[in-house]
């Protein structure tokens, strides 16, 4: 069973939103990670590049495919953790904690409740293959 | 294609209970990797021993007095050469030199041959090889009178093939059989009992590392696979794992091996797939030997190439390579390699490029990153 964790919110495109006041941080989910495999490289945006919702804004590589991570809500790029370069095996590891992505600052801060809550991810999952 | 109308080993079971995550390869539905990920299936076998099932390979049976003649119009490789016990890699090649197939021809006696071909192109091989056993082909069977003089059996249903691979591979399979396999040299083999399974064992395999493939009936393929899992301690950390397709390719890369349908195809020959060395042009007359001799007198237009990558990023099959801003080749197999810690690739580029230290361009998602042309094989075991 992935784990969900209960206090942050969801995409469809298994991508993990945290907010935090002004702020988000992004990541992919333990689903995500679990489907991927290994993952062995991530390509990540820079420090005020700005994304509108629903956005490309990187990919996560495994061994045998690439996939692009979208941004769940519009906003700009105030930090990326570039440490997953030397370790991307955190993105299988730690996806909620360690291997976080981008922190962006909100363009709406509001649009982040509209995401998936846990409860909702979680039956969104079930009819997943 | 459903799962239901893919084509299953006998260990089709096996692999599910293993954590195996099935997809379909070639018509076949096959693990990509287990449950502990292609690097760790990787690396294990560069350090211990992997597991393969490699079932879905083809094979047939060419008996008969003509059997290395009609095997050797065929091939590039002269089989006029192996003695009995020995294999060698070689290529079908059609008219105009390209590759039906590539595969490996087992001599076990002057009038019976074993040819092991590929998965996804046994039936296509099937057809293409018996077609030269009537008609004007049939000249090639020893034949003046339209009856050939060889007897071909396509017995892939018939087997199973495992390969166990790694520098513990010997080790293991030495606890399941008496046959002495410290005798068997690389590229020969020889039968035996495995677990008591009368098989054909081969030092033989596609990963860079010494080790066996175990040919034998299909219904023991499932007691063989366990006492394999069994000898080989799985489940220990340096215990043998089963592996999957895709160590079964990042293996192969590693060691620069051909993979029909990338490096190998219809229109690709073997000269320009770095597989000189397989093709006697010498030899005599072959399928496409005139086309071959044709293209190395005129010189090769292109070259497979070997590369690392020298900007972060990862080349991927069919990439764009250029040079000097012109799109010049493409990517044939592009990965990490787990045991290298690089990313690399083989591609096609053109003769005058083709040299080691040329500096190349590959496009990855639109952006054009650096990489560089190394000898190949990228890895070498040491012995």
């Amino acid at each position: 069973m992935a784990n969900i964790p209960e206090n942050l919110r969801y995409t469809k495109d298994h991508e993990w939103i945290a907010v935090d006041g002004e702020t988000a941080g992004i990541g992919i989910t333990d689903y995500a990670q679990s489907s991927l495999g290994d993952v062995v490289y991530i390509d990540l945006p820079r420090v005020g590049d700005k994304f509108a919702a629903h956005e490309a804004f990187g990919s996560v590589e495994s061994v045998k495919a690439v996939s692009e991570v979208f941004i769940p809500i519009a906003g700009e790029v105030i930090e990326v953790n570039s440490a997953l370069n030397d370790t991307p095996e955190k993105v299988n590891g730690d996806p909620y904690g360690d291997a976080w992505f981008i922190k962006i600052k909100m363009a709406n801060p509001g649009e982040a409740d509209a995401m998936l809550s846990a409860e909702e991810y979680e039956e969104y999952l079930s009819t997943q293959g | 294609m459903t799962s239901d109308s893919l084509k299953k080993t006998p260990l089709n079971e096996a692999h599910r209970s293993l954590g195996g995550k099935m997809v379909e390869f070639g018509g076949w539905d096959m693990p990509v990797q287990y449950t502990a990920g292609v690097l760790v299936e990787h690396l294990r076998t560069r350090t211990a021993a992997g597991l393969f099932d490699v079932s879905h390979m083809g094979e047939f049976w060419v008996e008969g007095e003509n059997a290395i003649a009609f095997v050797n119009s065929l091939t590039t490789n002269d089989v006029t050469k192996l003695v009995d016990g020995q294999a060698h890699y070689s290529a079908l090649t059609n008219e105009n030199g390209g590759v039906v197939d590539d595969l490996l021809v087992y001599r076990f006696d002057n009038d019976k041959l074993l040819l092991v071909v590929n998965a996804g192109t046994t039936e296509k091989d099937w057809d293409w090889i018996t077609s030269f056993l009537s008609g004007p082909g049939a000249v090639r069977t020893g034949s003046p009178d339209d009856k050939p003089r060889v007897t071909l059996t396509n017995a892939s249903a018939d087997y199973c093939q495992i390969a166990v691979q790694g520098p513990n591979a010997i080790g293991i399979l030495k606890q399941l059989t008496d046959t002495d396999l410290d005798e068997i040299k690389y590229y020969h083999f020889t039968t035996g009992r495995v677990d008591g399974v009368e098989s054909i064992i081969s030092r033989t395999g596609y990963t860079g590392e010494d080790g066996f493939e175990i040919y034998a009936d299909a219904d023991s393929a499932r007691q063989l696979w366990d006492k394999l899992l069994e000898a080989g301690r799985y489940g220990d950390t340096d215990g043998i794992v089963p592996c999957g397709l895709a160590a079964r390719n990042t293996l192969r890369l590693e060691s620069a091996m051909s993979l029909y349908g990338h490096e190998l195809s219809d229109t690709i020959t073997p000269l320009e797939a770095n597989l000189g060395w397989i093709t006697k042009l010498q030899k005599g007359d072959f399928t496409g030997r005139d086309a071959l001799l044709k293209q190395k007198e005129a010189g090769l237009k292109r070259k497979l190439v070997g590369f690392e990558m020298r900007e972060p990023g990862i080349a991927r099959d069919d990439h764009k390579i250029f040079v000097n801003e012109r799109e010049v080749g493409y990517v044939t197999s592009g990965s990490p390699a787990p045991y290298l810690k690089k990313n690399i690739g083989l591609a096609f580029v053109p003769t005058e490029f083709a040299n080691t230290g040329q500096e190349i361009k590959i496009e990855v998602r639109g952006k054009q990153l650096k990489a560089e042309i190394v000898p190949t094989p990228f890895y070498k075991r040491h012995k």
